[in-house]
């Protein structure tokens, strides 16, 4: 094994409280970790696990609320614990740098990046201003960001998602620190940007041999860029190996769960018949304003079948769902349920109309009204279309509640507050329900999810259709949710269907070039996955 | 020396209101259901204190005739008698007992500010809610009225409507109820803003409900915390606006006991040295910042800072 002086980072034993209310409970219990010279490691874990706290640790930082209450933390031979402000200043930023996860509301919107980024190495006394900004185009360049003589000049809005993300990449790697942390840095990324993201990223740590902390939820994505990963659960490890062994074989339960999620998969359905349509969209522009987001867009849904939307962000995807529920009326085209035309504006529908077509909201959080009880969130559409009052109301809503797996008794009278993330997004699954629908839009309804959870959200929804015939409409941008639920896929770009098609056509070839983009851009749990995309676009480009 | 003792008996008096609060925090707590009790128990000693004296308020306005040793209006002794066993506080410029009027000034004062506070609020919070759920015109011609009102300053517009109306308490309740519904208005709107834009609300109106339901099962419960916070805020301003008129004569008339007319009708005394004159001030002030204490700890909570 390697001689010790190679190690960079170690923590032992690392201990961290949050206080909630009154009293500290434990976020970290426990945790080692060793990060030698040069050597990416991936942190892995679903929400609550820690990652980001032990993350933010390595450089002597808590959150407010929280504080490092034992173990140790030394780094390059400092005890980050014992170090004064002073000493901890001097480092971070110059010798450990930080990536948080969104780019965009990390840099401050009032300054240019430039400024931004040359006010690290300024500030330690690393380069002078000119100096400083010379290495902001080289590295820019580096990173492959467009122009990248005068992209520095711009402020964080005028440039993209994914540029931000890679600016701010380039700014962390400005002092040539030992170490970076990777706070989850292409989540909130579509995939064709996360595949540019995760390359430059990679590129980077390589030339310039930094030491790199990686944390995600996202197995695929750890897969391409950590030497070893660790997974954690609950603030304790679960287990750590080189990200090979890991992959092919973990040996502890959790992680095989983690694994295994990618391999639901729904039955097919029969293929359909030339039965009528439950709803149909035909050749429907809308806009906002002046610009058409949505340009003569037409699908069916049919009944019993799920249909998913796919798309990255401003492909319309969301646009569709609010001229479909009224929201938003359309310039030209019309949304056709069971045959009929339905209004365009939802405040001209009947309440029938209203009934038949309900949605599901990605933020369970602000889909919830939170000062109502769950009585009151399932039991309202119920009362207002189907008239149910006192005893029957109440047996309708216990009913509701049961299927979707929540014990009655123990969650009618809860806040909206006192639910998990899953449950909440059941809670909104019951309120649909609860109006007897044919048709659900489901607007990426699992991206907020853990996987697991996910998990068990697709597969309520596939009970559910079966039982009460019901056709859904599922908006989302990730792929492997798609393989999971879909019978039909509708690909859209900038507000274009792109190709559409039973599920099986749409993941054989051959493809329309953007669908093969898409599906070719999902990470794989190959560690080579992404070597050898990339070497097979740099080919195909030459060609 | 004179200094000092002031300072040491201040010291005394701040040590003794927040050992009160404490005594009645722990004893409230005691006497309530758990999640109120929860609540109470993470309130500040000065909320607390606050409580109690805003509850010492209420009560000696319930109970204001059997408390009182003398009748509000009833001349029982000379003019400006000095404080003694029988009148306690002495007595004003027409030799009504001092204490008595002002525990019935309580009574009125406080009263009426509450009642015009109160319906300050429901024209503000209902036009404001308005304004936000249904948006476009309706909005522009509120917001546009509302601004025409507070263009002009409040105590002036107050004097100018009093003098065309007539000086009774029920105008004044609605002047300055209509005066402050103005700025109620602006807060319930731009809360409401932010609430409208929410996923439930869009789903409850995609489910069909009815602006009046929309309002007040979705919006207004979760703009309560800040309009409770400012209620008591304006409920102060309010009340100072009262006690203004009052002491210019155009607000409660006498024989009727208030605070605002009270230092006005024995402000004389000051001249020799006699603070009388300042106690229904001070009963005024204690009161203003009684509600404030309160006030700031529900502020506190509703915007979820921490400390």
């Amino acid at each position: 094994m390697p001689d010790t002086d190679d190690i960079l980072l170690s923590m032992k034993d690392l201990c961290i409280e949050g206080r909630t209310d009154e009293e500290w409970l434990d976020i970290v219990k426990g945790v080692d970790l060793e990060l030698r010279k040069g050597e990416v490691l991936g942190l892995i874990g679903e929400s609550g696990a820690g990652k980001s706290t032990i993350g933010l640790a390595a450089m002597g930082f808590a959150r407010d609320g929280c504080r490092i209450s034992g173990g140790e933390i030394t780094f390059d031979g400092i005890d980050m614990r014992k170090a004064g402000e002073a000493t901890k200043r001097r480092l971070r930023g110059r010798r450990i740098a930080y990536v948080a996860q969104s780019a965009a509301a990390s840099f401050n919107p009032a300054h240019k990046l430039i400024d931004q980024y040359s006010e690290g190495p300024v500030k330690h006394g690393v380069m002078s201003r000119d100096e400083a900004e010379s290495d902001a185009t080289d590295l820019y360049r580096r990173m492959q960001l467009p122009d990248p003589d005068s992209i520095g000049f711009r402020f964080p809005h005028q440039v993209s998602g994914g540029q931000l993300q890679r600016a701010m990449t380039a700014m962390a790697m400005a002092c040539r620190p030992d170490l970076i942390i990777f706070d989850e840095p292409t989540t909130a990324l579509d995939v064709t940007t996360q595949i540019e993201v995760l390359a430059a990223i990679r590129d980077i740590v390589e030339q310039f041999d930094t030491a790199a902390l990686y944390i995600t939820h996202d197995l695929a994505v750890v897969a391409q860029m950590a030497d070893r990963i660790k997974v954690l659960l609950k603030g304790e490890e679960v287990e750590e190996s080189d990200t090979r062994s890991m992959l092919a074989n973990p040996t502890q339960d959790y992680t095989k769960s983690l694994w295994a999620v990618r391999t639901h998969a729904r039955l097919e359905q029969p293929p359909v018949g030339e039965g009528r349509p439950v709803l149909s969209i035909r050749n429907v522009t809308a806009g906002y304003g002046s610009v058409d987001v949505l340009k003569d867009v037409s699908f069916d849904i049919h009944p019993r079948r799920t249909v998913a939307v796919v798309g990255e962000s401003g492909s319309g995807k969301s646009t569709t769902a609010r001229v479909i529920t009224g929201l938003l009326p359309p310039r030209r085209g019309e949304v056709l349920f069971n045959g009929e035309a339905l209004p365009p504006d939802f405040r001209r529908r009947s309440r029938d109309q209203l009934r038949q077509a309900q949605m599901i909201y990605q933020m369970a959080d602000t889909a919830l009204n939170p000062k109502l009880k769950i009585r009151e969130l399932v039991g309202r559409p119920a009362q207002m279309y189907l008239g149910l009052r006192g005893k029957a109301l109440e047996e309708r809503i216990r009913e509701l509640l049961s299927l979707i797996e929540m014990d009655p008794d123990d969650y009618i009278d809860r806040l909206p507050s006192e639910l998990s993330g899953g449950q909440k997004q059941r809670i909104g699954i019951a309120r649909a329900l609860a109006a007897e629908p044919q048709f659900i839009i489901c607007d990426e309804v699992t991206s907020a999810l853990d996987q697991l959870v996910a998990e068990g959200i697709l597969k309520l929804l596939d009970r559910l259709q079966g039982e009460f015939d019901l056709a859904f409409m599922f908006i989302t941008h990730d792929l492997a949710t798609v393989k999971a639920i879909a019978d039909e896929v509708v690909v859209m770009k900038d507000g274009v269907v792109v190709e559409k098609g039973p599920k099986s056509e749409m993941f054989q070839p051959p493809h329309d070039p953007y669908t093969e983009l898409l599906l070719s851009s999902v990470p794989e749990m190959d560690p080579d996955w992404l070597t050898g995309l990339l070497k097979a676009r740099a080919t195909a480009a030459d060609g | 020396m004179g200094l000092f003792t002031g300072l040491f008996w201040l010291a005394i008096a701040v040590v003794l209101g927040l050992a009160a609060g404490w005594v009645f925090r722990m004893a409230v707590a005691a006497a309530s259901p758990r999640p109120i009790a929860r609540e109470l128990r993470t309130a500040p000693l000065t909320a607390s204190f606050g409580m109690l004296i805003i509850l010492i308020y209420v009560l000696l306005a319930v109970f204001a005739p059997l408390v009182a040793p003398f009748p509000e209006t009833e001349v029982v002794g000379t003019e400006y008698q000095p404080w003694d066993n029988v009148h306690l506080l002495g007595t004003d410029n027409l030799g009504r007992d001092m204490l008595s009027r002002l525990i019935y000034a309580a009574r009125n004062t406080v009263g009426i500010a509450f009642v015009t506070t109160a319906l300050a609020f429901i024209l503000g919070v209902m036009t404001g809610l308005l304004a936000a759920s249904v948006g476009g015109w309706v909005d522009q011609v509120l917001s546009r009225a509302v601004d025409v009102l507070m263009a002009i300053p409040a105590l002036i517009f107050a004097l100018l409507l009093l003098t065309i109306v007539g000086t009774s308490i029920v105008n004044m309740i609605l002047v300055i109820a209509l005066i402050d519904s103005t700025r109620v208005f602006r807060l319930a709107r731009a809360v409401a803003m932010n609430i409208v834009v929410m996923d439930y609300v869009e789903a409850a109106r995609l489910r069909g409900e009815g602006l009046l339901r929309l309002n007040l099962r979705e919006i207004l419960p979760n703009a309560m915390a800040p309009l409770v916070a400012e209620f008591g805020l304006r409920f102060c301003f309010v009340f100072l606006m009262i006690s203004a008129l009052s002491f210019l004569g155009l607000g409660i008339q006498p024989p009727t006991a208030d605070w605002g007319s009270m230092v006005k009708d024995n402000a004389t005394l000051i001249s020799f040295g006699d603070i009388t004159p300042l106690l229904p001030a001070g009963a005024i002030a204690l009161l203003t910042v009684c509600v404030n204490f309160v006030v700031d700890w529900q502020l506190h909570r509703a915007s979820g800072l921490k400390e």
